[in-house]
């Protein structure tokens, strides 16, 4: 059983290496989006803004009716918070882009200084107070360590590239293998339908921790990227992750003989994750069934649990229901593909 | 000889066509075993249950008298009509592959030689022509050294010169005891190389034997080949209905009537006597073709 385990591994890994243009794609396409990214961030970017709104311990409301005239100020959303200090906990970690506390005065905002948005949001905020006449406004310094932005993003570029290569790497090449009568022709041999599946999953996981190391180490060095965290508890997080989302994939490579049906239905999965778990933007201030659905794709978690450990330096006895609900996707994922699968 | 596989009583049904009626045979080990039919027949469903690729509806499949199972994946070589292998993948890491999913394995110098395949060992599979593709396709089905040998049409597609190749290949493997069940769309190559054959039509066996023996019983007839220019239309006219003509067919292409007889002296002497020119003329015994068109009512390879 090892044996062809193992056979099968090398063969796949062997098809994978040698496709030079696959293979040149998959390293550069991450890179080339966190190229991009270092660039689009330098200058400033994105239209709405995300404003805490904390409660004051004055009871001054001069402030207020300026600070949440909603109308005056169209590229904000505004997201009222109890507990300052979890609304200092999102904005270190990129959530959202500026602080105000309520009805005080003077005005006091908060912004992160390594975030290119929280530096254009306090522009835009400052704008808008000078047009009224409020001179009277104070910026507070945040307490404890700050987040760059690029190094709270780079996880999420990780998680996304690590997605595309596992769902299409497994779920198309195994839809493909059926089409073209690979999958018969390993049928007619004593190759079982688990020691094939294992071993695809085996070699995407291999490939994909490989090319992403390379991607690390290349960001680490041109981008100056940092994990607060241990390398190997990354890794391990990180190869749950993986295995988390190719067994997605055999779900979609358990019947499709259609490459053009297994290109529709893999997009189908892979564009709420890219949208919705948080890999570009955060979901706060979001209605709670967005973030809810959200909750129910395996890439937010991988990309929480990445951040995480990259950002925050967390363990992965910190991750504990990240792992769990990995591990428990995965089981039923693996379950439903191996039910379905069939080789004709 | 012991029945190496049975096949008993199989059914199959595609979207409500039975694709297979109730077809039962026994192959005897160390024979090959011809499976024949025109397409839509019921060949490719028939030998697909065989291998235990598909599932029938209804039937059984033994194998050395047990159902099918790991042994028989073990001791089976199978090659597809079409298939496809692992890309980036030369010709000897193909075959290493698939010596490695088994526990039996043939020596590995003989089958390079035995298939031809020493020019092309280190080339890329999805690099070489149809021929060699053919040939590494019989080489995989024989890495297991198997017992029973199941090829699809091997041969289609293939110039006559490669056709005649894979003949001599298929050739010496029954010379060393294995079986062989084979399909094909050439007749020649069933007359050449099967034992025995069985022909299928619309999902049921319509004839079972060996070449010899469905041509002596089922066929005696003689096949006469006249030149248009040599008979006079009026005469083919008059013989139309004439009991020792017992069947008159123009061949457009070749420009000839082919006149079908049980007795070639007295269908001679009349065409003698009626002045018809016999210089020119082809006289042959019927083979398989004309048998398999006599049952089927097509050509094989429609």
């Amino acid at each position: 059983m090892i044996k062809r385990f193992w056979t099968i591994f090398i063969a796949r890994n062997k098809e994978y290496y040698r496709d030079k243009a696959a293979f040149g794609w998959n390293f550069i396409f991450p890179f080339l989006i966190i190229s991009g990214f270092s660039v689009i961030f330098q200058r400033g970017g994105e239209l709405d803004y995300k404003i805490g709104i904390i409660p004051a311990k004055s009871n001054d409301k001069s402030a207020v009716n300026i600070i949440i005239d909603k109308k005056d100020y169209k590229f904000f959303t505004f997201i009222d918070f109890n507990d300052s200090d979890i609304a200092f906990d999102k904005l270190i970690h990129h959530k959202i882009d500026l602080i105000i506390e309520k009805n005080s005065m003077p005005v006091k905002y908060w912004i992160t200084d390594t975030s290119p948005k929280g530096i254009i949001a306090e522009s835009l905020l400052l704008k808008k107070l000078y047009e009224k006449n409020y001179a009277n406004i104070k910026k507070e310094s945040i307490q404890g360590v700050q987040i760059d932005y690029l190094n709270w993003f780079f996880p999420g570029i990780i998680s996304m590239s690590m997605m595309f290569s596992a769902l299409f790497g497994v779920g198309y090449t195994i839809v493909r293998y059926r089409k073209n009568g690979v999958l018969k022709r390993l049928n007619a041999t004593p190759l079982t339908a688990f020691e094939f599946l294992s071993a695809q999953i085996a070699s995407r996981l291999f490939l994909i921790i490989s090319t992403n190391t390379l991607l690390f180490v290349g960001c680490i060095y041109v981008f100056e990227f940092s994990c607060l965290g241990s390398y190997i508890e990354l890794l391990i997080f990180f190869s749950l992750g993986t295995i988390s989302i190719i067994s997605l994939g055999l779900i979609v490579a358990a019947r499709i003989s259609s490459e053009e049906l297994a290109h529709g239905v893999l997009n189908f999965f892979t564009w709420p994750m890219m949208f919705l778990s948080e890999v570009w933007f955060s979901l706060e201030g979001a209605p709670l069934w967005l973030k809810n659905f959200s909750n129910i794709l395996p890439l937010t978690h991988v990309t929480n649990g990445l951040r995480k450990i990259m950002n925050e330096g967390a363990t992965l006895n910190v991750l504990g229901y990240e792992i769990c609900i990995l591990i428990l996707m995965s089981i039923i994922f693996m379950m439903i593909g191996s039910l379905f699968f069939k080789w004709t | 000889m012991s029945n190496i596989l049975e096949i008993k009583n199989l059914v199959k049904h595609y979207s409500g066509v039975k694709a297979v009626n109730d077809i039962s045979m026994s192959i005897k080990s160390g024979i090959c075993f011809g499976l024949l039919g025109p397409n839509g027949a019921g060949k490719t469903t028939t030998i697909e249950i065989a291998e235990g690729i598909i599932k029938p509806d209804f039937g059984e499949i033994l194998y050395k008298e047990k159902p099918l199972g790991s042994l028989f994946y073990e001791e089976t070589g199978i090659q597809f009509q079409h298939t496809s292998l692992l890309s980036f993948l030369t010709v000897k890491e193909t075959l290493i592959t698939f010596k490695n999913l088994y526990k039996k394995t043939i020596d590995f110098d003989y089958l390079v030689d035995v298939c031809k395949l020493e020019d092309i060992y280190n080339q890329y599979n999805d690099k070489i022509s149809g021929g060699q593709k053919q040939r590494l396709m019989l080489a995989i089905s024989l890495i297991n050294d198997p017992d029973l040998i199941f090829l699809d049409e091997p041969t289609t597609g293939l110039d006559p010169q490669s056709r005649h190749h894979l003949w001599d290949i298929i050739e010496s493997i029954k010379s060393n005891g294995k079986t062989i069940i084979l399909t094909t769309h050439y007749m020649e190559e069933a007359e050449f190389l099967c034992d025995e054959i069985v022909i299928l039509d619309k999902g049921k066996i319509i004839a079972q034997g060996s070449p010899e023996e469905l041509l002596n019983n089922k066929s005696n007839k003689v096949t006469i080949s006249i030149p248009e220019e040599n008979i006079k239309n009026s005469i083919i006219k008059y013989h139309e209905n004439n009991s020792l003509f017992s069947e008159i067919k123009y061949n457009k292409l070749q420009k000839k009537y082919n006149i079908h007889t049980y007795d070639v002296n007295q269908c001679l002497n009349t065409l003698l006597y009626d002045g018809v020119n016999l210089s020119n003329i082809l006289i042959r015994s019927h083979n398989l073709e004309d048998l398999f068109l006599e049952l089927t009512g097509k050509i094989l390879r429609e």
